[in-house]
């Protein structure tokens, strides 16, 4: 493992935008023990190693996760939950809103430590209905970000296969550091579990939580 | 409201909690009339099922009047007396689907799946009240309850059904009843049941139901065997019998052609393996002790079935890879998928062709919980099942 330190400025804001957005971590996933398996060698069809070697050259160190789920609903159903990008914050952790601004630009607006947020923008950068959802992160977000969702008919009428590989530059210094330490441990569960919530959302209508109620917290 | 908390190894309570709310569109609020101690629990209480925390409400096996329902629930209406199932299944993934509810993909809270696929490779069902690797969602051993995704899972029962014929529905009985099934009994089968527990005595019916030759019936509690005897199983009791041998005299030599072991986990033995076991546990080199599997392996006919409906939590060692691969045996185990037995149990319990209330040796106020913990855990031969009774406390208790 190896972890090349980069010297753009890692300063407060950086940090709160770091911790909040590995959170909301289908977008941004702090993942340096990716990097354990990353000189595939042959022939390699998972879907975090196949993008990789192609977004290699562009994402230098950049984590890059990838996840599937299959979800018991029609791909046409699913896709164009996943286009509204408003409803992101209904099943990713510190989303707090994504906001359209046209047709490909959005606001994403992310919460970090002690009650403040970050924000920063993408752009669709591809849009295949029912196949295929690519965005972007503007060159000089704080952190930046992609993203590649991809729709197919799961076998045996299933479904539909999501798979979700997103990557991103992990800020250098200090900051860098720490938040690899905090994350290394657990590797790609946030986007597991936000895939499992949008999930449960299309699935059942509701997200499951074992908590009792407004008065007590037993979540 | 009062409830039965845990709140470390043998130390359970009756403490008072907030209530629970609605939560979600398709959740309703149950307020429990009936409530059972289960085996299982009996894992809980041992402190050796991982993730339990101390506040965590206990209690799978319950059921009661419907007393609110949330907006996306067109089932259940207020009033309604139901039956709850121990597996919480949303009833619309493709485990579901199939009916393999306790196989659902989406009961388990996402933050809490982590950790069974972390342990199984797969994420397990939500289950009340048993620990946070199956969604620590709180349990029925209370006076409410908040059931999650009720418009699938809770079963109404007809008036003229006393809770205590019924309450079995929630676990043990269709337990029992999938743990014979697996056996796929066919005409002049011999089926060996290890464990005179509620599972083993309900999986001794429901073989005889389904056509067993004979069942014969393992533990070493007189008044269980004697319980199984009446329901028409011979015994075998292991302290006195060797019970390969015996179970060989009684098939002419060819062994059961279906096994079950209903105990588990906390199989109870003292054979030298089961020490060793108990040994590795408590040094925490295996998690489970699985001296009964090992025997029911080695038993089991050529060409057999096993069918393991115990509760099994992590690993074990010395499982006979040998005598299952050489014999051609098959395996098969799993939570039950208690959702697809519940109407057509309900049907067999109304035509009085199965008896659930033998079963129950203690009826207690909820505030007694934990004397009922007591008795289930330390006096197992006389205490068959406990029935806890939330509504009793003040004109009882
Ligand atoms: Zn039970
Ligand atoms: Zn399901």
């Amino acid at each position: 493992m190896h972890h090349r330190h980069h010297n753009h400025g890692a300063g407060r804001a950086l940090a709160a935008g770091m911790l909040g957005a590995a959170a909301g971590a289908i977008v941004l996933m702090a993942a340096r023990s990716m990097m354990r398996d990353n000189h595939p060698m042959g022939p390699e069809d998972s879907p975090r190693h196949a993008w990789r070697r192609r977004a290699g050259r562009r994402w230098r160190e950049g984590a890059v996760v990838g996840r599937s789920i299959t979800v018991n609903a029609p791909r046409e159903e699913v896709y164009s939950r996943w286009r509204d990008f408003s409803t992101f914050p209904n099943f990713m952790e510190n989303v707090v809103s994504v906001t359209p601004l046209d047709q490909t630009r959005s606001r994403w607006v992310i919460e970090g430590p002690a009650g403040s947020t970050v924000e920063f923008e993408t752009r669709i950068t591809e849009d295949r209905p029912n196949e295929l959802i690519a965005w972007e992160s503007d060159e000089d977000a704080e952190v930046r970000n992609s993203g590649r969702v991809t729709f197919r008919d799961a076998p045996g009428g299933r479904g539909t296969e999501i798979e979700a590989v997103i990557a991103y530059d992990p800020p250098g210094g200090a900051v860098g550091r720490m938040a690899a330490k905090l994350f290394q441990k657990e590797p790609g569960v946030q986007a597991k579990r936000e895939l499992r919530r949008f999930k449960q959302l299309m699935e059942t209508g509701e997200i499951s939580t074992a908590a009792s109620g407004s008065a007590s917290s037993r979540a | 409201m009062r409830a039965l908390v845990w709140h470390g190894k043998h130390d359970v309570r009756v403490d008072t909690v907030d209530d629970p709310e609605i939560v979600n569109p398709r959740d309703a609020i149950i307020k429990i009339t009936s409530t059972a101690i289960c085996g299982s629990d009996l894992h809980l209480y041992d402190g050796v099922i991982p993730t339990m925390r101390p506040g965590d409400i206990l209690g799978h096996e319950f059921m009661g009047e419907v007393v609110e329902v949330g907006k996306g629930n067109t089932r259940l209406k207020k009033g309604d007396r139901v039956v709850v199932p121990f597996v919480i299944a949303c009833g619309k993934c493709f485990f579901c689907e199939k009916q393999q509810y306790s196989a659902c993909d989406n009961s388990n809270p996402a933050d809490k799946a982590d950790m069974s696929q972390m342990l199984y490779g797969h994420q397990m069902a939500g289950l009340f009240g048993y620990s946070h690797l199956t969604g620590g969602y709180a349990g029925g051993q209370a006076e409410y309850v908040r059931v999650p995704y009720s418009d699938i899972g809770p079963i109404v029962v007809p008036d003229d059904l006393e809770d205590d014929e019924v309450l079995f529905l929630s676990d043990i009985l269709p337990t029992g009843w999938m743990a014979a099934e697996n056996c796929e009994i066919e005409e002049g089968d011999t089926v060996a049941v290890w464990g005179c527990g509620p599972v083993g005595l309900f999986a001794i019916q429901s073989a005889l139901i389904m056509g067993a030759e004979q069942v014969i019936a393992i533990d070493h509690y007189p008044h269980r065997l004697e319980l199984a005897r009446k329901l028409g199983a011979k015994v075998i009791n292991y302290k006195n019998a060797r019970v390969y041998e015996a179970l060989m005299e009684m098939t002419g030599g060819i062994g059961p052609d279906a096994v079950i072991d209903a105990v588990g986990l906390e199989s109870h033995g003292f054979a030298p393996d089961n020490l060793y076991d108990y040994a590795k546990q408590t040094l925490k080199l295996e998690t489970d002790r699985p001296h009964v599997l090992r025997q029911a392996i080695y038993a089991c006919r050529k060409g057999g079935r096993v069918s393991v409906p115990g509760v099994y939590g992590g690993f074990v060692d010395k499982f006979p890879v040998g005598a299952f691969m050489q014999k051609g045996l098959t395996l098969r185990t799993g939570q039950t998928h208690v959702q697809k037995y519940l109407a057509p149990l309900l049907e067999m319990i109304r035509e009085r062709k199965i008896d659930t209330t033998f079963l129950i040796s203690h009826r207690l106020p909820l505030e007694q919980g934990p004397d009922g913990y007591r008795k289930f855990a330390f006096e197992q031969n006389d205490t068959t099942k406990v029935v806890l009774k939330p509504g009793w406390e003040k004109s009882n208790g």
